[in-house]
């Protein structure tokens, strides 16, 4: 049975792209079918990160309207087969995208992959609420930072009433990701710490994705980390959340903070 | 001096990677503007889907237009898969 994924978060600039990317691509070296479907109509980005740029003819938009098929929208990664991206127009305006186009695409996808990862628009508008409809399962996107813990909040919220799982008296299974996490500035207390986001959100915990350059380094070359980057902190978290999203039940490590030789020796078992 | 272009040495590698990439996009979105670029594109797919239909019962699926945009010259890519009946009847 297909699954379709929300990346979400209501903040702008959390990580939602370059998670879905890094997911998206661990759960395909995994050997699953899927495919990463960028909803950011208008801004599209998910291409960028996925170093798909140039090859891209037809959109998810000219899918919508029936100005192509779908098999011509879909580009499939040069370095992982079983990965395929959608992407979405840089130019229309967003209010192309119909409801009942989008569950169309959406019904043809669940037919050709494992996995159906859409990539949300900032916002509690329209788009964002697009993107989280069709949803079985969401990830939350969340900064260890009040305004992102306030807006995720607010998704939780809308995931719980706006989605068609919602409207059949269901539940969207949802997972809480946190991101660009410095364990330095963790120990130093300047940031809310993961167990008083978990508390406040109350949603289970994903993985924990460590703020690295990494990440930056494989957006510039346009792959995502997990490919790019494979064994690097956030790679390595990425990997693990894919493995509790195919339901693994894995302990959820921190990272800490990094001091020294010594301490990378000693550091915990990742 | 060597020392130190050498520690940021990767970091400048993955840099002016990301700025080759986003000249040659830029290049693309700002100049004959994407909308347009694809709107040429979908006129092509339709004019050669005609082409195509008139001689043989083709289905859309069957007609896939890939594009590479390079700095230089972009790459169209145009493939059309040919039904079986239509193989034989030029074979025999
Ligand atoms: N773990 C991380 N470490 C460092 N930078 C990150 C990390 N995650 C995301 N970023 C950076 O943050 C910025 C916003 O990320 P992006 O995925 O585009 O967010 P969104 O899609 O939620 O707007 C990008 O520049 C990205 O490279
Ligand atoms: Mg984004």
């Amino acid at each position: 049975m297909a699954k379709v994924l929300v990346v979400t978060s209501g903040k702008g600039g959390v990580g939602k792209t370059t998670s879905t990317a890094a997911l998206g691509a661990a759960l395909a070296q995994s050997g699953q079918n899927v495919v990463v479907v960028d909803f950011d109509v208008g801004l599209r980005n998910l291409d960028l990160v996925m170093g798909a740029e140039r090859r891209v003819v037809f959109d998810l938009i000219n899918v919508v309207q029936g100005d192509a098929r779908l098999s011509q929208a879909l580009i499939r990664d040069k370095r992982c087969e079983t990965l395929s991206i959608l992407p979405a127009s840089q130019t229309r305006d967003k209010d192309a995208l119909t409801s009942e186009g989008v569950a169309r695409v959406m019904d043809e996808l669940r037919e050709k992959f494992d996995w159906v990862i859409c990539d949300s628009p900032a916002g509690i508008e329209r788009g964002a609420q697009l993107a989280m409809y069709h949803a079985d399962m969401a990830v939350i996107v969340t900064n260890p930072e009040v305004s992102s813990v306030r807006d995720s909040d607010r998704i939780i919220g809308l995931l719980d009433s706006k989605t068609k799982k919602a409207e059949q008296g269901e539940k969207v299974d949802k997972h809480l990701l946190l991101t660009r996490y410095d364990p330095a500035r963790a120990a130093r207390k300047e940031m809310l710490s993961v167990e008083d986001v978990l508390e406040i959100l109350s949603i289970p915990l994903l993985g924990i994705v460590p703020e690295s350059e990494d990440v930056l380094k494989s957006s510039n070359v346009g792959a995502p980390v997990t490919l790019a980057a494979p064994t690097s902190l956030p790679a390595r978290a990425y990997f693990e959340a894919a493995r509790r999203l195919s339901g693994e039940k894995l302990e959820v490590s921190v990272p800490v903070e990094k001091r020294g030789f010594f301490d990378w020796l000693f550091k915990r078992d990742a | 001096m060597s020392f130190l272009s050498n520690i940021f040495a990767r970091r400048q590698q993955s840099s002016s990677v990301a700025k080759d990439r986003l000249q040659i996009l830029l290049a693309h979105e700002r100049g004959a503007g994407e909308a347009g670029e694809s709107d040429l594109i979908r006129q092509l797919h339709k004019e050669i889907m005609e082409v195509i239909a008139r001689h043989v019962a083709v289905d859309q699926d069957k007609v896939q237009i890939k594009v590479d945009r390079g700095s230089g010259c972009s790459m169209l890519e145009i493939d059309v898969e040919v039904p079986q009946e239509l193989n034989g009847k030029r074979g025999s």
